[in-house]
């Protein structure tokens, strides 16, 4: 049972380490952009989001979204981070198709967020992986190669968005770590408000630095930097892909060049970007137009004022307060529309049971129908009566089931289904005693059976006075009543 | 220090600004007269110096999150050299 | 009335209120004299039609109590109109338009100001004899192929050849002072933050300002009050409480202190420009003022420190001209060709020079030996003024080394083209106030200006003082009227 973590490449004579850093590309939620009042919605037609501030025009000037600042202090206080309360913007300088300014208003030797941390729940343990730094930055907008076979087109839609790069110190170990990696960042950010981290719509994306050394090395290897991967498997893929790389190289008596790559997730390998080597001289400088931003106490302490509960420190309480299992708490608190479902269902009912039914009934029918929780057809509120007509006897598990399945169709209340389905438990102990003689007297030979010791029958016996109860009858009740006339 | 031939090359490309060989000679010559005179800098010690961040006395205003929902695309691309109205186009990216 | 387009500002703002001249006809006179002088090559773009059809709107309904009733301005083209071609004197821009109107101009407009045309200047506002247009040379009015000065040179041009009642550049590096000396006009550069730089062209963003030129200082006064003003779409305008400059003007400035920087008297100064600046000592004295000795003691390294901070933010500054979104686009292979064949056509030799130069002073290895360093060197220029400002009010210097030059007497040597600017740089590197009055003339009868200098935000005391000095010097510029 013990799984562990530990990954590493093996060859005929050696086993490598794999190392990795992230670069995370978090688009940060706000309503309009951070230099320019564009909006920042998803999907609207190609260029009509877009400012004269955005598309660069002569003698156009930056003014920045406070939210924006907020927000990355936000994710500053969720990754533990040092507050700076005096950064810089700069101009990385670069041309590009669609980088209209022809440079990105970014940070560079100055970041608002310091050094952090993130704590992954790995099935071997606990890890923790160190925060570099978290900086502001402008997002470019998109370059469409496919529409025209001579040209490329520009949409500006993105061009100004919010993002947050989150820097990873190179802690991560495998393609299993960056994956809780990921999901943990995720998981942060959206408690805090301050990413949808969705990653089909390129919310969230990595840069990912990969590189190589004999087990038991302590200098890093060379180390070469993926750019742009925006799925998880897609960063495990490339992980795997490019480390192979590299060690064959190393296994050659090769040595590997310091470059950027792409990774092809048609052909799943990844290839040299040359083509921007040359222009690698990004000319970082203080952004003119721009003073350095000052944080003060006041503001960040009203900040944290508005800092939920974290994942890490939710999942402390579910297990100190309700008696959880660790793995039942992450599970609970991994993404915040779970944890938020979960403690509106305790609210009024049975957590033992509520954590049972969420991560038992609730988790099979979400995954195959393929929904978020968000969208689930059962309404926590509707969740917790289910719970409570259980917990009361009013209904036995097995009827919950039953019930559970008219539930999923339109969020039908419980207890209005109980009531037109007479579906309510038989609790009476007269009546169940009815159904017990009925029973006994209609297979006197397996109580013999039973009575000369053959006690595996019990089974058989609550089986057949539950067909007779059609299923209502109370399960503890008929062991009880059962077990006396058999016994007697 | 001189600025050489090689070294205009590399700064233009970086400039995107293309100069043949007779321009980056004269320019090579501008250059290092203008640097020479740059170079008296070197005179002052500077080493406790904070640099200069802005002349403007003043702190970074921070704008409120409101965005302005007018679609002004005819506009944007009204000046741009190509013709859709959709997009900016420009040549075909070599990766 | 003998010859409008001779009045003042105020002038012609008193004719219209008595309703003695209308603004149909003062906008007429102008246009009919800028029709006559196009061998002065003053402007890029006229918006003369548009101007009368404005002029006759205002005369059917004329609101007197706007600061500018009805008067036609021509401005500088490094500001954005809507709607009118704005170039920056650089074929990069050749046919752009934009949509929409910078801060500044807006101002005029809002106060009754009518758009009379764009005025030529150096490619990008870059250099000091409007040389570098690509719309080509403008020349002085003073004398035939005199340079105008820059890079306001179509401004100063345009302003003492009476085309344009009064007007407004930009000044990086000096380029509204030097032209103003140039020309025998009033140039005036406000504190760095005063009037918004949005809309306007950039060339190096923590030095640009918009600032006045005008025939006299009480008409820098007002304009001033027009333009200077908080802008929230710039993040480095200033939020302070403004004079009512040209109300508050006076000619009383006993008892202030006017500080002589001994590091101004640079080698080689020639004879008669030492004499102005005596004769400038000397009516502050006249006036009442007190004169105090001071060093500003890092004064000799502020033109090297200019020509690195300039030209890195330029080269930035100017990587948006590449073909795409507006503007001049040379066809290309693929889109590095197309940016590298666009940019190196676009813009000129000086504008490519400058990119070069900044492009330099910021690539990794030297970013440190010589960005870095210049921020630190305008540092301590930025303390020395500081330090000078606890003790004296203002600062009198020389506005320019020398009067006007030949056009094409300094093109070649970019180093002693530079040297133009040597009192006017310090200035815009420390973000401060400073205006050039017309103070005399030199042997061969061309203009020679002095430079006031004041406190941060303190506008008010320069204005002033140049007032008093100009009541004192009465100077007379001589323009003939070659060109017609």
């Amino acid at each position: 049972m013990a799984k562990t973590n530990q990954f590493f490449i093996e060859r005929e004579q050696n086993k490598y380490e794999v190392v990795i850093g992230l670069e995370v590309h978090a688009q940060v939620t706000s309503d309009s952009k951070l230099f320019s009042s564009s909006p920042t919605k998803f999907g609207a037609e190609p260029n009509t989001q877009v400012s004269l501030v955005d598309a660069a025009f002569p003698g156009m000037l930056p003014v920045i979204n406070e939210f924006c600042v907020k927000q990355a202090i936000k994710t500053g206080i969720g990754l533990k981070a040092k507050i700076n309360k005096k950064s810089i913007f700069d101009r990385k300088n670069y041309f590009y198709a669609d980088l209209p300014q022809g440079y990105q208003i970014s940070q560079y030797k100055y970041p608002i967020i310091g050094e952090g941390k993130v704590i992954l729940d790995m099935t071997d343990g606990q890890k923790e992986i160190g925060i570099e730094r978290l900086h502001l930055e402008q997002d470019a907008g998109k370059s469409i190669h496919d529409i025209d076979p001579t040209n490329t087109f520009v949409d500006l839609n993105r061009s100004g968005v919010a993002l947050m790069e989150i820097v990873s110190k190179p802690d991560l170990r495998s393609p299993d770590e960056v994956n809780a990696y990921i999901k943990k960042l995720r998981s942060i950010m959206r408690y805090l408000g301050t990413c949808d981290g969705n990653m089909q719509e390129g919310s969230l994306r990595a840069d990912v630095n990969v590189s190589v050394r004999r087990q038991g090395d302590d200098n890093f290897g060379t180390r070469c930097e993926i750019k742009n991967v925006n799925s998880i498997k897609f960063m495990q893929m490339a992980i795997i892909y490019e480390a192979n790389r590299q060690v064959d190289l190393i296994e050659e008596g090769k040595s590997i060049d310091q470059e950027t790559r792409l990774f092809d997730t048609k052909k799943n390998e990844t290839r040299s970007m040359r083509s921007k080597e040359d222009a690698h001289d990004y000319r970082y400088f203080p952004d003119p137009d721009l003073l350095p931003l000052e944080i003060s106490d006041e503001f960040i302490s009203q900040i944290k004022d508005e800092i939920p509960e974290l994942p890490d420190e939710k999942k402390k309480r579910f297990i100190d307060k309700f008696n959880l299992s660790s793995y039942e708490a992450n599970i609970l608190v991994s993404d915040i529309d779970t944890s938020k479902y979960f403690e509106e269902v305790i609210k009024n009912s049975d957590v033992k049971l509520a954590t049972n039914w969420i991560t038992g009934e609730l988790f099979a029918v979400l995954n195959e129908k393929n929904l978020e929780i968000s969208e689930s057809p059962v309404s926590s509120n509707n969740l917790s009566k289910l719970i409570n007509l259980i917990k009361d006897g009013t209904i036995s598990g097995k009827i919950a089931k039953t019930i559970f399945e008219e539930m999923i169709e339109g969020d039908k209340d419980p207890q209005i289904i109980v009531d037109q389905k007479g579906l309510k438990q038989e609790s009476d102990p007269k009546a169940l005693e009815e159904l017990i003689n009925k029973v006994i007297k209609n297979n006197t030979s397996k109580v013999e059976e039973y009575k000369s010791g053959k006690e595996k029958l019990f089974g058989f016996f609550v089986g057949q006075v539950m067909k007779e109860s059609k299923g209502k009858g109370n399960p503890q009740l008929i062991n009880k009543i059962l077990k006396e006339k058999l016994n007697g | 220090m001189t600025i050489d031939l090689k070294t205009v090359k590399h700064i233009s490309k970086l400039a995107r600004i293309s100069t043949d060989e007779k321009k980056a000679n004269k320019l090579a010559n501008d250059l290092n007269s203008i640097f020479k005179f740059i170079e008296a800098l070197n005179e002052l010690d500077t080493e406790k110096v904070e640099p200069l961040t802005s002349v403007a006395d003043t702190k970074l205003r921070l704008r409120e999150d409101k965005f302005e929902a007018n679609n002004i695309r005819d506009k944007i691309l009204k000046n741009s050299p190509d013709e859709n109205k959709d997009y900016f186009v420009v040549p075909k990216v070599v990766e | 009335m003998s010859d409008i387009t001779k009045l003042s500002l105020n002038e012609l703002i008193q004719n219209i209120r008595n309703k003695k001249l209308s603004s149909t006809e003062i906008t007429n006179s102008f246009i009919e004299r800028s029709e006559k002088s196009k061998k002065l090559n003053t402007y890029v773009t006229d918006n003369f039609s548009s101007a009368l059809e404005a002029a006759k709107i205002f005369d059917e309904k004329p609101n007197m109590d706007l600061k500018l009733p009805g008067i036609p301005i021509a401005v500088k083209d490094l500001f954005c109109t809507n709607g009118v071609r704005t170039t920056a004197g650089s074929n990069i821009l050749n046919n752009f338009i934009p949509p929409y109107e910078s801060t500044v101009t807006q101002s005029m407009w809002d106060e009754g100001a009518i758009l009379l045309g764009k005025l030529n200047c150096d490619e990008f506002a870059m250099g000091s004899s409007n040389e570098t247009s690509f719309f080509g040379n403008v020349q002085n009015p003073i004398g035939e192929n005199l340079v105008p000065g820059g890079s306001s040179g179509g401004s100063s041009a345009a302003l003492a050849a009476s085309l344009t009642p009064v007007t407004i550049g930009t000044d990086t590096g000096g380029s509204i002072r030097q032209p103003a000396s140039f020309t025998g006009t009033v140039g005036l550069k406000p504190t760095y933050g005063s009037c918004s730089r949005y809309g306007i062209v950039a060339f190096a963003s923590s030095l640009d300002q918009a600032g006045p030129m005008s025939q006299n200082v009480k008409d820098a006064a007002l304009l001033l009050e027009v333009i200077s003003k908080f802008d929230n779409k710039d993040s480095t305008s200033i939020d302070f409480k403004r004079n009512k400059y040209s109300s508050e003007l006076t000619n009383n400035i006993k008892g202030l202190k006017i500080g002589i920087p001994n590091e101004y008297r640079v080698e080689g100064m020639p004879k008669e420009i030492e004499d102005l600046w005596k004769k400038g000592i000397e009516i502050i004295k006249d006036c009442g003022a007190e004169i105090v000795d001071i060093s500003l003691p890092t004064t000799k390294y502020a033109l090297p420190t200019y020509y690195i901070v300039a030209p890195a933010e330029a080269s930035s500054n100017l990587a948006r001209y590449d073909g795409v979104k507006y503007g001049f686009r040379s066809e290309g292979e693929n889109l590095i060709d197309m940016y590298e064949k666009t940019r190196s056509e676009g813009f000129g030799e000086e504008v490519k020079r400058r990119i070069l130069i900044g492009t330099y002073v910021l690539s990794s290895g030297y970013y440190d030996a010589y960005y870095l360093k210049a921020q630190k060197v305008r540092q301590l220029i930025k303390n020395d003024f500081d330090n000078v400002y606890n003790n004296v009010d203002a600062i009198l210097t020389p506005s320019t080394p020398s009067s006007a030059f030949k056009i094409g007497e300094k093109t070649d040597d970019p180093v002693s083209m530079y040297l133009n600017d040597i009192f006017t740089v310090p200035v815009n590197l420390a973000g401060l106030p400073g205006i050039s009055i017309p103070a005399g003339v030199d042997d061969k009868g061309f203009p020679l200006g002095l430079q006031i200098i004041g406190k941060p935000f303190d506008e008010q005391t320069i204005l002033n003082i140049a007032y008093s000095m100009e009541e004192k010097i009465n100077f007379k510029n001589n323009i003939t009227d070659w060109w017609m």
